[in-house]
């Protein structure tokens, strides 16, 4: 439902702060792992979650992702799995949003109706479809506002004011602000250049405006919190499955233990206390 | 189910949004969405403008070697007993293949649009040399993204990028083959979106690309069709080409779509057989889905993920196939047969034999339909292929498969 984003956003305005957003890839690199990691973000300080579900062939997504994609896959996930999961996570927790995030193909697959149906039933609040532009999306949009889901737009810095209007037309919830031109966890983003897109996003939408794509320590995302309504860390998270697993450490506890910290870092990010130092 | 579109003119297609019925269009990331679109204008402008077309076609004939020959396959043509075969020789092009039809048009598009480096994705290698070409002559850095497994078996194009200057990145991901080469391409586009110019090499991607691959392509069905009315004096009763993304199949057939009487037919490589997971039949084997910026016939999975194709010949193994050739599929103006590995093998032996041309895989899988082809459309009758692309590069494959060592 999307009334939970909605619900989310307004209580963190109230309380002066930006949201932290983890992302994790679904069924990485297990199902089982993964909702340990789901159940433990809200603790860790998540204040909506972006799930992904995995595609053979991510091609916006750099190494980290294509990799957790690839665990995942090979863990047998699928977009039907990861709704399961999200079920699985919503038995204890009916308050976070959660986000899926992922290409087309799978969903064309599924069904578009079909999907939104299921997601709904699942408890999911909303989606971003990295390969499906607005010109190609009204299929989609229709599919997911018949359920009350949210299809959240993605505008990056090559998105020019002609091109906005028809990026933020149908978009609900927020609309996400892809802060570097390239794939996700290659470049940093600089919160000097994106704190004016954040602003036109913003004005355009009248919608929260959250951050990804370049975020990878909890300095830069606190950076990222002062200009922007959300900071989304995605690629460092999913780095710490691929290191967990490969020096025998439990990958939800390295997972959760990253998340905490930028969660600290974005939720102090404006506090008094910050702006005085 | 409705019944198929089939549009008065061909030409028409495809629409404003960029599809072929329900196929094509652009899907891809909101990064790339503006410069496909900057793309779509400056290629429709180019397309009107004489100046670019004169320019083109000077580079066609003085460069590439335009028109290449329209060769009566006397002693294959005896074999089969049927038919009059006839081989449109694309092989005989500079660089060996019709690839360099579709780069020089989208060279000379990348310098009118003010790009300074090339990127290009290639499978055979046959893309790769025909854009390491181009940028050589027209002094542009060149990147070119191959699978791994193919920068193994196609070691002598590599080579031969080299030589001329473009840096070859093997790509690791995936089954490390010409998707993966894809995305990696894709990748690279969206990380440096002011300088840079996609070169894609076949009838598949993001509008325009399909559209504009062709248009670049469709010189080998129109000088086809030229050459067949100028010595036999009718249409072909078929044009056979070889299908993987499907650009020298288009480019062969599309001159000759609003031509009813003439039977369309492409040739996919089924592998190892449809029966098995081996096979690039995606039309065949295959049902509708996204991938690459289109909407097309893909080999995937249940839940749709893509599935690795297999073919013998690195050009072909693809698991999707160019959103126009899903819509002649669908449509049923085009017929889409398949060949497997051991058939291509037969076929590329053959036409060494009996003509002394030594064809590319990927067109030994044409070949190898022709016997058929030939008797049921019998004597009196005239069928053209598209002889693609010369198997000089391939004699590695060959001889492993044959269990030679060279």
């Amino acid at each position: 439902m999307s009334s939970r984003i909605a619900a989310r956003f307004a209580a963190l305005k109230a309380q002066g702060r930006a949201a932290f957003v983890p992302y994790v890839m679904a069924g990485d690199p297990d199902l089982d792992t993964s909702l340990r990691v789901l159940r433990g973000l809200p603790a860790a300080g998540a204040d909506l979650i972006e799930l992904g579900f995995p595609f053979s062939d991510p091609m916006a997504e750099g190494v980290p992702i294509q990799r957790a994609s690839q665990r995942a896959l090979a863990a047998r996930t699928t977009l039907r799995s990861t709704l399961e999961l999200v079920r699985a996570f919503r038995r204890e927790d009916d308050a976070t949003p959660v986000i899926l995030m992922g290409y087309l193909n799978p969903l064309l697959s599924l069904g578009l109706e079909r999907f939104a149906r299921e997601a709904r039933n699942a408890g999911v609040d909303g989606l971003i479809c990295v390969d499906c532009p607005p010109e190609e999306a009204d299929d989609l949009a229709d599919a997911l506002e018949a359920e009350d889901l949210a299809l959240i737009r993605l505008a990056t810095p090559t998105t020019d004011a002609a091109r906005l209007p028809a990026v933020v037309r149908r978009t609900r919830g927020f609309v996400y602000y892809v802060s570097v031109a390239g794939v996700t966890g290659s470049k940093e983003a600089e919160a000097d250049s994106v704190a004016p897109a954040v602003e036109r996003l913003r004005a355009a939408a009248r919608l929260p405006v959250a951050v990804g794509f370049g975020i990878r320590t909890p300095e830069r995302a606190a950076a990222i919190a002062r200009v922007a309504d959300a900071a989304v860390v995605g690629s460092a998270l999913v780095d710490e499955v691929a290191a967990a697993l490969a020096s025998g450490e439990d990958p939800a506890q390295r997972v959760l233990s990253l998340a905490s910290k930028i969660a600290l870092a974005v939720h102090a990010a404006r506090s008094p206390a910050r702006e005085a130092v | 189910m409705n019944a198929p579109f089939r549009p008065n003119d061909y030409a028409s297609l495809p629409d404003a949004q960029g599809r072929f019925g329900q196929f094509g269009g652009r899907y891809v990331a909101e990064t790339l969405m503006p410069l496909v679109l900057e793309l779509e204008a400056a290629y429709a402008e180019a397309k009107a403008d004489p100046s670019f077309q004169a320019e083109l076609n000077g580079f066609l004939t003085h460069y590439v070697g335009r028109p290449s020959p329209l060769y009566f396959a006397e002693r294959l043509t005896q074999h089969y007993g049927g038919a009059k075969i006839y081989f449109k020789r694309e092989e005989l092009n500079h660089t060996g293949a019709h690839k360099i039809n579709n780069c020089m048009g989208q060279i000379l598009l990348a310098r009118r649009m003010g790009k300074t480096r090339i990127i290009a994705e290639t499978g055979a290698g046959q893309h790769g040399v025909a854009s390491a070409t181009v940028c050589a002559r027209f002094g542009l850095p060149c990147i070119v993204y191959m699978g791994a497994v193919d920068v193994e078996r196609q070691k002598p194009n590599v080579f031969r990028m080299n030589l001329l200057g473009a840096e070859v990145r093997p790509v690791t991901s995936g089954a490390s083959t010409l998707k993966d080469a894809m995305n990696e391409a894709m990748r690279d586009w969206v990380a440096n979106v002011e300088d840079t110019y996609y070169l894609i090499g076949t009838a598949a991607g993001p509008h325009p690309y399909p559209a504009m691959v062709r248009d670049f392509q469709s010189v080998i069905g129109q000088e086809t069709r030229d050459q067949l009315l100028a010595t036999e004096g009718r249409l072909p009763d078929a044009v056979v080409a070889c299908v993987g993304g499907g650009s020298n199949a288009i480019g062969m057939f599309h001159p000759f779509l609003n031509d009813e009487g003439v039977r369309i037919i492409g040739v996919e490589a089924s592998g190892h057989g449809l029966t098995t997971n081996k096979h690039a039949a995606s039309l065949t084997g295959g049902r509708p889905g996204v991938l690459h910026g289109n909407r097309t016939y893909l080999l995937q999975d249940e839940d749709g993920q893509i599935l690795d194709a297999h073919s013998i010949s690195a050009g072909l193994d693809y698991p999707g196939i160019g959103p126009e050739h899903a819509f002649l599929h669908e449509s049923g103006r085009a017929e889409y047969l398949s060949c497997t590995d051991a058939e291509a093998l037969e076929a590329f032996k053959l036409c060494a034999e009996l003509e002394g041309i030594i064809p590319a895989l990927e067109t030994a899988h044409a070949i190898a339909r022709l016997g058929e082809l030939a008797r049921e459309i019998g004597a009196g009758g005239v069928i053209a292929v598209c002889l693609s692309g010369r198997g000089d590069k391939d004699i590695f494959t060959v001889a492993d498969a044959l269990g030679r060592t060279l």
